[in-house]
Order: structure tokens, then sequence, then C-alpha cells
């Protein structure tokens, strides 16, 4: 942190001053003047929240896409699939026994079976060869994707909320004052508030185990250089299995959030594919934290935009991008 | 100058490609399986009927130069770029826009041999501004970075009403009429597609024994070398965007034509995802391999449905086919159908010291 202050003051001027301006936009009073030029600060703080819940959404689904790229290089462009599955099953267990929780564990297990298969029948025989195993998962994706078409049918699909989780609460954020001086509390789904931070729980655990525990230690060395740990004895390729296992529960997990948040239908698995693209492209190849600054920042841009940018709203997206493609090729957070 | 090369990231290369000599004569002028492909492609309006003719056979040739521009960019250029069939797109909606077509409030009316060059030129740039943002990474980022443009593309068509008129696009596109010929007919415009067809081939044909060519599948496989060669690596990469683009921009033109209107389903990412099915199907080391792997596709996009029907299975699973079919390929062979014929053809002749002994023709 201090030494990109000490080598960037400019951009570090620009980024404190950012972090302000959006603060005080959250927690101050609106003065009426401000209200007039850009609308209710209800408006405003709802899409906030709105963007920063899909963030965590976002980064479920990307960081299994990232740390499977950063260990194995294999852009696996069948990890939409995966999140829909997940979804599918998370959905079929809920409606089946009623239990949500119950559906997250389900779907977790289930979509990591699948990738431990993925990856012992089909990704170890093609080791190295990166763009054919992105070949392969393009194949894939529009196998799985007929299969569940074939399977569910073209309906929307939406996970029951439990009954405990429905419902907004308040939060100690003024959204206006009433003219008798008493002022007004932003409400908020609480559903949505307790998956944001199953994210990011599940975030700091994966950035703990990944710096703090010994297998972490191996998955790091694996990154920087998987043939040199090969070489000192490590197994790589229970480690191999074992990632990918990971990566892919948590896209069956994100499945299920996806669609208790909104729906599940053919399509999706392709409109979170191309997410969880700009969000690693924007935050770093193969960083957890850079997926996480990629989520929060896609997932602001993707509803501030729906509010007061309508129509282009998902192209904006796709210009941030472009930009951080145009400045930084790497992605914000990556190393290089 | 700036090399973003990462040696962790490099590309491996199916062996065929490798093994391929650098230089080749011409050389179609002694095969004779090409001269009757050929021929028989120059009188097809007297074998095939209207819907052989422009559903199969134009469809093929269209959809076949918009995947060689593709083929051009990954075999020699190496970089797999998933955003082709949005600069066909992209000069299809400019030759409607531009053109004449149903939406009077969208389109300025301009002739077609105003609107078409405009439209070339357009995807020309719309192409290399991509290529330019895509080089700037390597090998498996260049899919991400041109799959994440395709699909920005469709999104913005279907949410621009003023130029792309939303996800209705443009309807009733005009069609050059001269001559007192209305090239939209079928026998006419099956000549103009092969026409077009013929000449992107040669042109990739000829670019590849062409220096440029050269230096560019040099850059392909080294490209520090190339550097320290003196080479401007960069430039030759964006330079290849630049050809790619204009083919597809040429194909672009033609599939507006055929189907007399654009919309963002034609663009989508499905879409761009078939066309590099198409060119690894047929295979990508050869210019003719996309057309190959255009005729299995649209055989297979036309016929799959039927012939499910027939052996009883549900005709609805037609991307299940073509997504196995896809599998098997990549699985196989690395060189697509072109490949599979070649190997055959090897094991035929195992003596055979003629590299390229094995041009199959669709």
């Amino acid at each position: 942190m201090t030494r990109f202050v000490e080598r960037h003051p400019a951009w570090a001027l620009i980024v404190i001053i950012a972090i302000a301006v959006a603060l005080w936009l959250i927690f101050a009073v609106w003065p009426p003047g401000l209200e007039e030029a850009i609308g209710r600060k209800r408006v405003f703080l709802n899409a906030v929240f709105n963007g920063i819940t899909l963030g965590g959404l976002y980064f479920l689904v990307a960081s299994g896409f990232t740390l499977i790229f950063g260990l194995m290089r294999n852009v696996n462009l069948a990890h939409g699939s995966l999140y829909l599955f997940g979804g599918y099953v998370g959905y079929a267990i809920s409606a089946s026994t009623g239990s949500w929780i119950l559906s997250f564990i389900v779907a977790f297990i289930l979509t990591a079976l699948v990738g431990v298969l993925l990856q012992v029948l089909v990704f170890r025989r093609m080791e190295g060869q990166d763009l054919r195993q992105t070949m392969v998962t393009i194949g894939l994706s529009i196998v799985f994707a007929d299969l569940m078409l074939w399977a569910c049918g073209g309906d929307f699909y939406q996970i029951q909320t439990p009954n405990w989780l429905i419902g907004p609460i308040e939060l100690p954020l003024i959204t206006a004052v009433k003219s008798s001086g008493e002022p007004v509390y932003l409400r908020y789904p609480l559903v949505r508030l307790v998956i944001f931070l199953a994210s990011v729980i599940i975030g700091i655990a994966m950035w703990l185990s990944l710096n703090r525990t010994r297998i972490g230690m191996i998955i790091r060395a694996g990154v920087d250089d998987r043939d040199i740990l090969a070489a000192t004895g490590v197994r790589i390729q229970i480690v191999f299995v074992l990632v990918f296992a990971l990566g892919a529960g948590l896209a069956g997990i994100a499945g299920v959030v996806g669609g208790t948040f909104q729906s599940l239908s053919p399509g999706e698995d392709i409109r979170f594919l191309l997410a969880s693209l700009v969000v690693v492209i924007v935050g770093g190849m193969g960083s957890i934290p850079g997926a996480a600054l990629g989520a929060l920042i896609i997932g602001l841009a993707e509803q501030l935009g729906s509010v007061y940018i309508p129509t282009y709203a998902i192209v904006e997206t796709f210009l941030i991008m472009v930009l951080v493609l145009a400045l930084r090729p790497q992605g914000l957070l990556a190393r290089r | 100058m700036s090399v973003t090369h990462d040696a962790r990231v490099q590309i491996h290369k199916p062996a065929a490609t490798a093994q391929r000599p650098a230089v080749r004569g011409w050389p179609d002028i002694n095969n004779p399986a090409a001269w009757i492909v050929a021929v028989i492609l120059l009188i097809m309006p007297l074998i095939a009927n209207g819907f052989f003719l422009i559903e199969i056979f134009a469809t093929t040739l269209i959809l076949g130069t918009i995947a060689l521009s593709l083929m051009f960019l990954a075999g020699y250029g190496g970089m797999v770029s998933l955003m082709q069939l949005t600069i066909a797109g992209f000069a299809a909606y400019m030759v409607a826009v531009f053109g004449v077509s149903g939406n009077a409030n969208i389109s300025l009316g301009w002739p077609w041999w105003l609107a078409v060059p405009m439209a070339l030129t357009l995807a020309t740039i719309f192409g290399t501004l991509g290529g330019a943002l895509a080089v700037r990474t390597e090998g498996i980022y260049t899919i991400m970075i041109t799959l994440a443009i395709g699909a920005a593309f469709y999104y913005f068509t279907n949410q621009n009403w003023a130029i792309f008129n939303g996800h209705t696009g443009i309807n009733n596109v005009s069609t050059p009429h001269f001559w007192g010929v209305d090239w939209r007919w079928d026998i006419p415009f099956y000549y103009v597609v092969l026409a077009v067809a013929a000449i992107c081939y040669f042109a990739v044909d000829y670019i590849s024994r062409a220096p440029f060519g050269l230096a560019l599948q040099g850059v392909r496989d080294n490209p520090r070398r190339m550097a320290a060669l003196g080479f401007n690596v960069n430039a030759h990469r964006v330079a290849a965007y630049a050809v790619a683009s204009f083919i597809a921009g040429l194909a672009g033109v033609l599939q507006v034509w055929n189907y007399r209107q654009i919309s963002p389903g034609s663009v989508s990412v499905g879409a761009c995802i078939d066309v590099l099915i198409i060119a690894v199907v047929g295979g990508i080391t050869r210019p003719i391999g996309p057309y190959i792997g255009a005729l299995v596709f649209v055989l297979l996009r036309t016929f799959a449905l039927d012939f499910l029907v027939k052996i009883g299975l549900d005709g609805n699973r037609f991307r299940l086919l073509i997504g196995l079919g896809f599998l098997a390929i990549v699985f196989w062979s690395s060189d697509g159908v072109i490949g599979l014929w070649q190997r055959w053809r090897q094991s035929q002749r195992p003596r055979s010291d003629h590299p390229g002994g094995g041009r199959g023709h669709g």
C-alpha cells in the first residue's frame, strides 16, 4: 500500500478522493440541489447495495475461475455451465426437501465431482496444451448447455428464499429527512446482505488458506512454477484435482446464490461466463484479491449504470475492461 | 518496442503446423482434385436448384470466408480471435445503415457502391482497433478479450436503437441491381459469393507465402526472436488483424445481402463460437480448412433435425451433435478434417515424401 502511494502519488490521490466522495455520498444527507441533479438518495443507495451484493456473486463465480486458471493455465470456458448446473441442482434440492442450506451443500459436492471428472478424464490428457484445453472447454460448454436444456427445459426457475431470510431490514443509513425532521432509514433485503457476508467470508477463508496453510503454499508454488514444484516431490496431480474441485464447487454455490437472487434459465451460463471473464481480466488473471476488486467494480458499474445510464449498462462494463487493458494489460492486481 | 511476451503462456502448436514447409509454390495448379472442385463449383447452378445453391453452397462459402479470416489469424498469426463474426456483423450493419433498407429512419439511403466501401472501411477500422487491444496480451488471453469484445457488441446492438435498431435489427436491406441484373437472384448471387470467396482464398494463400505472411508465421513461432531480428512484432500482429477484418467484412456484406436483414441474433456469442467451431473442425493450418468446416456445419445444421428424427431421436438435439463432433475433432485430430484426411493419405502411401499431397477439398 505504502509502496503504491510512493510510486504513484497522483493515482493514490485520485483513488483517495474517489473513496472520500463515495463515502460522503453514502453517509451524508444529500443537499436538495444534489437530489435535483441526480435523483433521490434512496435510489442511489439501493443501486450501490445491489452492486456490492452482485459483486459478491460475481466474486464467487470468478474466484473459482481465476483459481483454476492461476494454477493450471486452463481457461475453463465451461465455468458458466458449472454455475448453471449448480443452480439447477440447488433448485431441485430446495424444491424437494425445502432446505436452502442443504441445496448449497449438495450443489457444491455435485459440481465439485463434475470438476474432478473433467480434470481426471479430460484435462489431464492434454496438459500444457492451453489452446486445446480451451477449445475442449468450449465444446463441453455447448454439450452441457444442450444437455441442461434437454433436462430442464427453457423455463425460468427461482430458488425459494428461506422464511427466516425473507423481508427487508433497516440499515443505519439515512436516505432522506422528512419535513418533520424525522430521518428515513434505508430498508434492504436481508437475504442479499447475508449472501454478501457469506461471500466475503468465503473470500477471506480462501485468502487465508492460500497464504497461511501448507496446501495454500503448495498451490501458490504451483502458480509460480509447477514443473519445479513437481520436481520437489509434491504430487501435483492431486493438487490439480483438488483445486479444480474447489473452483467448480464455488461455481456451483454461486449457481444457488444466483438462483436465489435472480433466476435460472438457459443463457445464464454464457452471461456468468462473460461476467467472470470481465471480472478476472479487470482484476488480473489468477489473483484472488484481483477477482474481489474486479467483481466489486463490475457489480457496481453494472448496477449504477442500469440506474443512471440504463441503455448502455452492460456496454459500460466492457468499456471498463477496455480501459484496464489499455492502461494495465495484466489486470489491476496481477503480478508481472 | 515492447514485447508483451510471457513465456508461461506459449501456445503449443499442433505437430502438423510445425512440420509444414515455410515456402510453397502455387500449390493448386498441379493438383487435379483442385481443378475438379473448381469446375464443380463453377457449374454448380446447373446441378443444384435454388435451395441447395443458396441455403447450402452460398451459405457455406459465406461462413467459410468468415472462418477463413479466423484461420488466417489463428493459423499464421497464432491469435485465436473470436470476434471475426462480430466484424462481419458490423460490416453487415453498416451496409444496412448506410445503404437502403426498410427502416427509412435509420438508413441513409446511399447507393450500394458507396455503402459497401464505407462498410468495409469501418469494419476494417473496427477490427484493427479490436486487434490492437487484443495484441496487448497473448495466447489464451486473446480468446477471452475477443470473446468479450464480441459479447459487448452483441449487447450494444441489442440496446442501441438509434443506429442498430435494438433487438429487431434492420430489415428489408436492399441488394444491388445494375446492368439489368438483380444480383440477389439465386444464380448471379451464387457467382458473386463464389468470386468473393475465391478471391479471399487465393489472397490468403498468396499472403501466406509473401514476405508479410512469412514474417507473421515467424512471429507466431517465436516472437522474441523476430523482435531481436528487427521485426516489429505488434505491428505485424495488428496488420494481420486488419487483413482478417477486411476479409470478414467482405463476408459480412455478402451475409446481409443473403438474408436481406441483420439483427443482434446474427452476432450473438453462440454465433461467434460457431465460427471457431467451423475453423477448428475444418482445420486451421490451410485456407481450404474453413470451407470444409463450413460445409460440414451447414449440412449438419440443415439436415441434422431430419436425420435425428429419422433415426428416432429428438430433433432438437442438433447442438449436442455439433458439440460432440467438435469435441471429437479436438480430441483426436489437432488439425481438423484436413488432418484426418492427411493422416489417411499417409497411411495409404507410407513412403510418400510429398508433404503437400493431402490437400483435401470439400
